[in-house]
Formats: C-alpha cells, sequence, structure tokens
C-alpha cells in the first residue's frame, strides 16, 4: 500500500524513454520559468501578488470558454487574462480600490470557468488541467506559442525594465522626471497578463502564484541588489518548473504539486538564511564611521 | 548671475470646476532664492508644484520656467517627495535610487556606465550617504531616505528644486539635517528652492521667501511680513493668532486643521490621486 502510494509519487521506470517525449516540455518550462522570475520582483514592488491571483481566475475562465468552443486554449486564456488585467489597471491605480475590483472580479471569473467546463463534454483531463497544470498534455503548435508569447514578454520587459523600476519605488519623481508612469504601469499589466496566461498551461490557475511570487518573493528575502533579485528569482523560477516536471514524468500525478512544493521550499530556504542575515546586521553598511556622525540609527539613545 | 527670473507666473488662476484654489497669483523665483510654500491643506500646494511640473494646466494667466514654457519633464527641475515606506526586499539600494535621478528616465536595462556609476558616486558623497550607498532603500531610516532622495534630485544639476514636504514623518533632529541638506545644495548649485510644507519652522533659518495659500487667497513675502497675525487673520477670514516663540512660529485659531498629524493623513490618502478634471 505504502509502496504504491510513493510510486505514484515518484516513478522512475522508463525515464529515458519518458525524458525524450517531454523535452520539448521541458525547454517551454525552463522559458516560462524565466518569465516568471523576471516579472515577480515587479509584482512584488508593485504589491500586485493579489492581482496575478485575480488574473489568472479570469484567465481561467477565457480558457475554459475556448475550451468549450473547441477554439484555441492558450487564445483563450490569454484573452481572459488580459481582460482582466487590463480591468485591474485602468480602475485599479489605488491599492486599496484594486484589492476591492480583484476581489470582486475573482469569484466571477472562476464561476464562469466552473460554468464552461460543465458545459464541456470532452475529456476531463483537459478540465482539471486548466486549474491544476498540464503542460506535458500541451501539444507542439501550442508549445510553440507558449514560447513567443513567453519571449514577448521577456522582451517587453527588458524595454520598460529602467523606467519600471524607477514608476515602481517613486511614481511621483517618475512622473516629474516626465516618464509617462501611467502608460507604464499599464504596460506591465499586459505584460503581466500574459505572463499569468502562459503560465497557467503549466501549473494551473490556481497555483500560478507559486511561479509568478514565491520565486521573487524567495529572492527578495535573501538580497535587494537590482542585480541578483532577478537572477536569483530567474534560477529559482526555472528550477522549480523544470525540476517539477522531471519529478513528475514517471508518476503520472500533475506537475503543479512538484513546482510548488519545490518552489516552497526554496522560499522556506531562502527565508532562513535571510532572517540570519539580518540579524547579523549584514546589509551593506559602511561601519567604519561612528553612528553619532552619520545619520544612522534615527532612534534616540 | 543672471537677474532673470528661475520661474514665473503672471495672473495665474488655478481651478477645478467650481474651486478656485488660487486666483491672480504673481510670483517670481530667482536662482538661489529660497521660496516656501505654506497653507493648509486643499489650497493647492501641490497644485503648484504639479503646475511647474507641466502636469497641471492652468485655468488662466501664464507660467514660465526660464524664460521658456514649462513642460512635462524639464530635466532642469529637480523634485524631492516625501518619505515612503517601502516593502522589505524592494530590489533597490540607495545607489540605484540616485542613479534614477541621472538617467532613470531612459530605456532598458538599468546597466549604467562607468561614468554614471562615478557621478552616483559623487553625489552620494557630497549628500553624505556614502557609508549606506549599497544598503537596501527600505532598509534605510527616513533620515536616511531623505538625505539620498536629496541626492537624486541634484543629480541632474537642476536650476529648480521641488520639495513636496520633504521633511514629513521624520523626527526633529532629522528634519534640521535634511533642511540644511537642502540648504546647502541650494548655495553649492545656486538652485532656486520652492519648498511646499506645512510647518515652515524646521526651514525658518533659510527662507527667503514665503508664499501663503489660503481661502482662495495669497501673500507672498519674507517670513517677518507674511506670518502675523493681522495678515493671516485676513486671509483665513477669521480672527488668528501668530505667536513667536524661541525662534519658533506657531499659527493659532487657523481653520481647517494647521496641525501636522491632521495633514500628514490628509496628505497619505490623497498622494496617489489623481487631481479632478
Amino acid at each position: 500500500m505504502s509502496g504504491d502510494f510513493w510510486s505514484q509519487i515518484f516513478g522512475f521506470e522508463n525515464y529515458g524513454e519518458l525524458l525524450v517525449l517531454v523535452h520539448n516540455s521541458i525547454i517551454a518550462g525552463a522559458i516560462l520559468g524565466v518569465v516568471g522570475g523576471l516579472i515577480g520582483p515587479f509584482v512584488m514592488t508593485r504589491d500586485l501578488a493579489f492581482a496575478v491571483h485575480g488574473v489568472s481566475e479570469l484567465s481561467f475562465a477565457g480558457a475554459s470558454a475556448a475550451l468549450l468552443f473547441g477554439v484555441n486554449v492558450v487564445m483563450g486564456s490569454i484573452a481572459g487574462s488580459l481582460f482582466a488585467a487590463l480591468l485591474i489597471g485602468l480602475l485599479g491605480s489605488r491599492a486599496r480600490e484594486r484589492n476591492s475590483i480583484i476581489a470582486v472580479l475573482m469569484p466571477f471569473g472562476l464561476g464562469l470557468g466552473i460554468l464552461f467546463l460543465a458545459l464541456y463534454k470532452g475529456r476531463s483531463a483537459n478540465k482539471f488541467g486548466l486549474l491544476t497544470g498540464q503542460i506535458v498534455s500541451v501539444d507542439n503548435p501550442q508549445l510553440l506559442m507558449l514560447v513567443i508569447i513567453s519571449l514577448v514578454v521577456i522582451a517587453g520587459l527588458i524595454f520598460v525594465w529602467r523606467p519600471l523600476s524607477f514608476a515602481s519605488v517613486d511614481a511621483d519623481v517618475a512622473r516629474a522626471k516626465g516618464l509617462p508612469v501611467g502608460g507604464i504601469s499599464i504596460a506591465f499589466m499586459v505584460l503581466l497578463g500574459l505572463a499569468t496566461a502562459v503560465s497557467i498551461q503549466i501549473v494551473g490557475a490556481l497555483l500560478v502564484l507559486s511561479l509568478l511570487v514565491t520565486p521573487a518573493a524567495a529572492a527578495m528575502r535573501v538580497t535587494a541588489s537590482p542585480f541578483l533579485t532577478p537572477l536569483l528569482s530567474v534560477i529559482f523560477a526555472v528550477t522549480s518548473v523544470v525540476g517539477g516536471i522531471l519529478l513528475a514524468l514517471g508518476g503520472g500525478l500533475p506537475i503543479s504539486p512538484y513546482v510548488t512544493t519545490i518552489s516552497f521550499l526554496i522560499y522556506v530556504v531562502c527565508r532562513i538564511i535571510g532572517s540570519r542575515k539580518r540579524r547579523n546586521g549584514n546589509n551593506g553598511r559602511v561601519l567604519a564611521a561612528p553612528a553619532v556622525t552619520t545619520m544612522a540609527g534615527g532612534g534616540h539613545p | 548671475m543672471s537677474t532673470e527670473p528661475v520661474l514665473s507666473l503672471h495672473q495665474a488662476t488655478l481651478s477645478f470646476g467650481d474651486r478656485e484654489l488660487w486666483r491672480n497669483l504673481n510670483l517670481e523665483v530667482r536662482a538661489g532664492e529660497f521660496l516656501a510654500v505654506l497653507g493648509p491643506n486643499g489650497t493647492g500646494k501641490t497644485s503648484l508644484l504639479k503646475t511647474i511640473l507641466g502636469q497641471q494646466k492652468l485655468s488662466s494667466g501664464s507660467i514660465e520656467f526660464l524664460g521658456g514654457p514649462v513642460h512635462r519633464g524639464d530635466q532642469r527641475i529637480g523634485y524631492i517627495p516625501q518619505q515612503k515606506l517601502l516593502e522589505q526586499g524592494t530590489p533597490l539600494r540607495a545607489r540605484d535610487l540616485v542613479a534614477f535621478g541621472v538617467n532613470g528616465n531612459r530605456w532598458g536595462l538599468p546597466i549604467n556606465s562607468r561614468a554614471v556609476r562615478a557621478k552616483v558616486a559623487d553625489i552620494l558623497e557630497s549628500v553624505g550617504a556614502s557609508d549606506y550607498a549599497n544598503v537596501p532603500v527600505a532598509t534605510l531610516s527616513g533620515g536616511e531616505q531623505q538625505r539620498v532622495r536629496v541626492g537624486q534630485s541634484i543629480a541632474g544639476d537642476p536650476r529648480l528644486l521641488l520639495c513636496d514636504e520633504p521633511l514629513i514623518s521624520l523626527d526633529l533632529n532629522h528634519q534640521r539635517q535634511v533642511s540644511e541638506l537642502i540648504d546647502e545644495q541650494r548655495k553649492r548649485l545656486n538652485t532656486a528652492v520652492v519648498f511646499v510644507t506645512h510647518d515652515v519652522n524646521p526651514i525658518l533659518p533659510m527662507v527667503d521667501r514665503v508664499l501663503y495659500l489660503a481661502g482662495g487667497r495669497f501673500r507672498v513675502g519674507t517670513p517677518d511680513e507674511v506670518l502675523r497675525s493681522e495678515v493671516l487673520s485676513y486671509m483665513y477670514d477669521t480672527p488668528v493668532e501668530v505667536i513667536r516663540s524661541r525662534g519658533r512660529i506657531v499659527v493659532l485659531g487657523a481653520p481647517e486643521g494647521y496641525g501636522a498629524h491632521d495633514h500628514l493623513e490628509n496628505h497619505r490618502t490623497t498622494t496617489s490621486a489623481e487631481v479632478p478634471e
């Protein structure tokens, strides 16, 4: 009994042959990991983690509608997430407003999605896949599409990187410097919508946060360098996705629990390292000068 | 030094619908001059800064910066906002914040040339922030953060420095240090300073003139000319008492609240809000 249980979770029979079959998925997974890892730090600094969840539910609705009507699922999922992302971007410039809009959108999207799935008479694996991930079952043309969209998102992020970082931490000053802060924000929501739509194909609508938020949150625990943060976040995301696909191969279970568990474990480790680092006061401050002459501390003796 | 004003407003009026913030405002600010903009909430102090930044059009009248029309993103204007609380782990160090002042409006990846890095290092040195150049901004104290923001604002060698409540939520000691730092940079660069504040006391020693906005009226003059009971009573249309005690100025009886606390709360909720059409 318990042997069955474990072999269902970790199976490595005919592993070599399976690997050949899914090597496209692994490449696609790695690219999606790069997308999630790069966009994550911006999701965190712009306080959009909840928005990602909201967008993914609408994306799920779009994808299940596409499944029901027999059109391209990836396109359906993109349509849903762009709709949600733009709505959140246009209506929710302030955090409190944004959160209520998302809270309203999310159950609506999920409800619609469930409706479409209930009406769908096709393979039930497809249904479940939208919620919990299905990359291995994605066919090659769709895989190519995911890769192209991912590359678009990566290119877009590279283009807006500096102004986006500036506007994310200091919108007022960025505006004073002449940056189109509102436009940048909408552009970012579009990129986020696309990133969410492609991530859903791998980990499913319910678990998108593990790809778009957890790796970045983990990286931000151990560093605040503008170079190391995205780099680590990408490494963590790619490790989670590719590791998840590899572990899931033999077992016949969806890949999402593997992906989410790996990304969660990375986060836990980073949290521990981060709190050690902070306790040691290791944050890059030069301590040569006596504290009285600097403005350090800020408190009273 | 040229005697041409850096900033000039003629018969400038700003109103949103029925609500008129100020009417026929005439103001000239010269190089190296320190102007404090005072007044209760909702009198258009921040809107004045937005007008100077080209983000807000005047309802009537004209505004000129260095002899030309104002426009968005004028790199000859520096801007210092109030301190902000940043999410722990925000991937941004003090030196990155200053670098935004040099080239934050450029597209692409934030990879800086040797020249830019050298310039950032110089600026950090000149504002006394070199020791924490590599410290995440989110872990800096409020005073340190504002010190870095002063550095960011002077990175483009501005002719005019706009300060929007930069001392808010700092303790008295840091208020003094940051305002002295701004004053020091003003003298070093001969920059004009327009300083919006709810409390004139921390900057009183360095202020040349005051623009006081209240009740749709305005007064321009030295602190001694403007901050008097008769003047403010007239502006508020109600008896107001201005008390000077040990080098500090306290305004009593002003309606709409003049206290720091009241203002702070109001400011927080309005900072991210768009100005009504």
